[in-house]
């Protein structure tokens, strides 16, 4: 597959691409091994770095933080290394075996990488994803618990439309050898910003809970993706829910469209105004 | 200035107080200008004497105390403190009173305030503000008094929003303030022009087991004009004139607003049509 070979010389940024092309069409679950192919046949390191890097963005967070400047990316087994104040990766370098989960761990990691990779594909146009071993990476065979965190995230930023929006799922699943369960906790955010002739924010979050029998990586990685679909789809469509009970309810608690007696208010009456209040009064002001 | 309004641009509504406090703390020359170009949510002081409670805002502000339009006195007290002329202090009585009843009908609680005060070009301006949810502490604020108090602090509260808990139960949290300031220039020809610039901060947060917290808070500000004639006077005119302003207000924040939101939110994850389920190999 990676054995095509060609005559005139190409440029570097042509060696990239198609450095990249291989990477983001790599089936998945079998990214690292590709990865380690195209870095053989690239036999540019700084090259291959920025072809990773390019393909996967990395995931700036604290679940893959190494220490303060240097985040792991468990697909590509890269470490990048980031300059904060610039916002800009300066250097990617390989992770050492230290810093990666042990083969039987790395196992299930890649199974569930590979089904997430999968369902994010799906269901998030724009979405990144990634699964750390954030607990237990060094276990070596059955008979221990350990736990990862899994984080998708898509952000849309449209200034040119006043609209920016962002949504991040945290999912913290939990591998229970004694109980032969796994527990997932879902932790979900969405942000939505318009400010066109105005600024109205949408900030809203949710958690839930779940949980699944341990059975063989494969099967995990399956049962897990499901269960996440499931809950997010849920918190979509409960999304929409509020959204639509908007108008009706959550806002006219606040302010009516009309007064209850469906017409504008009698500025220009003055007796109809105080008949008005007097009625409220008797009424003992109905609240 | 133009760096500390993109800042409370940027702002989440939520900040907003702290963010200001942060930006006067860093600016205090600029002070001035800030408090009249941003939009803070609004204040409340209850008037003892008559066992109301009235809205804090620029327009009734001399020094350090504030005039209440039911008793027409300033809290705390202040000599010489400036004062509307008599016959636009009955304008301002009969106003406060009809818009009370206004608020009432569309709000079903919150607190109103009017108040009118002569302008250099023989017109004057009228300030009406509507106040509903949630008040906040005064602790954190760096232009109210220390005078100011809480809804909850407040004795003589008579309106029973005090949290803005919907009737329909529904709303969890909320809140509305508006601030409508008309500029009324002189009659001509039984004619007069009306400026109205309207100015709504509003939030809504509902919380529920299965689905979360559901936040939205946001403002705008929006003018309009008219030249009406004065026939029927110029509290008939002004009312209509924010009655509209609020009704138009109400749906834009609701259709576009919100809904450019829920646009986004779609945008970052549609919908699925069918969920695929993949039963794992036994």
């Amino acid at each position: 597959m990676a054995d095509e070979e060609y005559e005139e010389v190409l440029s570097d940024k042509q060696k990239i691409e198609i450095a990249k092309w291989f990477l983001t069409n790599s089936p998945p679950g079998e990214i690292q091994y590709v990865a380690k192919d195209v870095r053989s046949v690239l036999m540019n390191e700084a090259l291959y770095n920025t072809a990773c890097v390019e393909a996967f963005p990395v995931l700036i967070t604290t679940f893959g933080e190494l220490n303060k400047n240097e985040y792991l990316d468990p697909r590509t087994a890269q470490v990048a290394i980031v300059d904060h104040v610039k916002q800009v990766c300066t250097e990617v370098r390989h992770a050492t075996d230290e810093e990666l989960p042990s083969p039987y761990i790395e196992e299930f990691r890649c199974a569930l990488d590979a089904e997430i990779v999968k369902y994010v594909g799906e269901a998030y146009p724009k979405g990144i994803c990634s699964v750390y071993c954030t607990n237990g990476k060094d276990v070596e065979e059955p008979g221990f618990d350990f736990e990862f965190v899994m984080l998708i995230s898509a952000a849309r930023h449209s200034p040119q439309n006043f609209c920016n929006g962002s949504w991040r799922s945290i999912w913290k699943i939990e591998f229970k050898d004694d109980l032969q369960i796994i527990e997932l906790r879902g932790t979900l955010q969405v942000g939505a910003h318009y400010f066109e002739e105005g600024n109205v924010q949408l900030d809203a979050n949710h958690e839930c809970k779940d949980s699944t029998m341990l059975q063989s990586p494969e099967d995990c990685a399956v049962s897990i993706a499901n269960i996440i679909r499931h809950h997010e789809t849920e918190y979509l469509a409960s999304l929409e829910t509020s959204y639509l009970n908007l108008p009706d309810t959550t806002f006219k608690d606040l302010r009516r469209k009309l007064p209850v007696t469906r017409t504008l208010f009698p500025w220009h009456n003055t007796l109809q105004i105080s008949l008005n209040r007097d009625i409220t009064k008797e009424i003992g002001t109905g609240k | 200035m133009e760096a500390a309004m993109g800042l409370m641009r940027r702002i989440h509504p939520k900040h907003t107080e702290t963010a200001l406090s942060a930006l006067l703390s860093l600016l205090p020359h600029h002070s001035s200008d800030l408090l009249s170009q941003l939009d803070q949510p609004l204040q409340v002081l209850c008037d003892m004497d008559i066992g109301k409670e009235f809205i804090l805002c620029e327009y009734n502000r001399d020094a350090d105390s504030y005039r209440s339009p039911w008793s027409n006195k300033y809290h705390p007290p202040l000599e010489d403190g400036q004062l509307p002329s008599p016959e636009l202090r009955k304008l301002e009585i009969e106003a406060n009173d009809v818009f009370e009843i206004y608020r009432d009908q569309y709000y079903e609680g919150g607190i109103s305030s009017v108040y009118m005060w002569e302008d250099e070009n023989e017109g004057f301006v009228a300030c009406f503000l509507i106040k509903k949810g949630k008040a906040f502490k005064s602790s954190e604020s760096i232009f109210v008094t220390n005078y100011a108090v809480t809804l909850n602090d407040c004795v003589c509260g008579e309106d029973g929003s005090k949290s803005g808990q919907g009737r329909r139960g529904y709303l969890e949290e909320g809140s509305w303030d508006a601030i409508h300031v008309i500029q009324v220039g002189p009659e001509e020809e039984g004619i007069a022009h009306y400026c109205l610039t309207s100015t709504v901060m509003l939030s809504l947060t509902t919380h529920d087991e299965s689905s979360g917290t559901f936040s939205l808070s946001g403002s705008i500000r929006r003018q309009m004009n008219m030249d009406l004639a004065v026939v029927e006077g110029h509290l008939c005119n002004m009312g209509r004139m924010i009655e509209e302003m609020e009704s138009k207000l109400r749906n834009s924040l609701d259709q576009v607003y919100f809904g450019k939101t829920r646009e986004m939110v779609c945008t970052l994850r549609p919908p699925a049509e069918v969920a695929q389920l993949r039963l794992p190999d036994s």
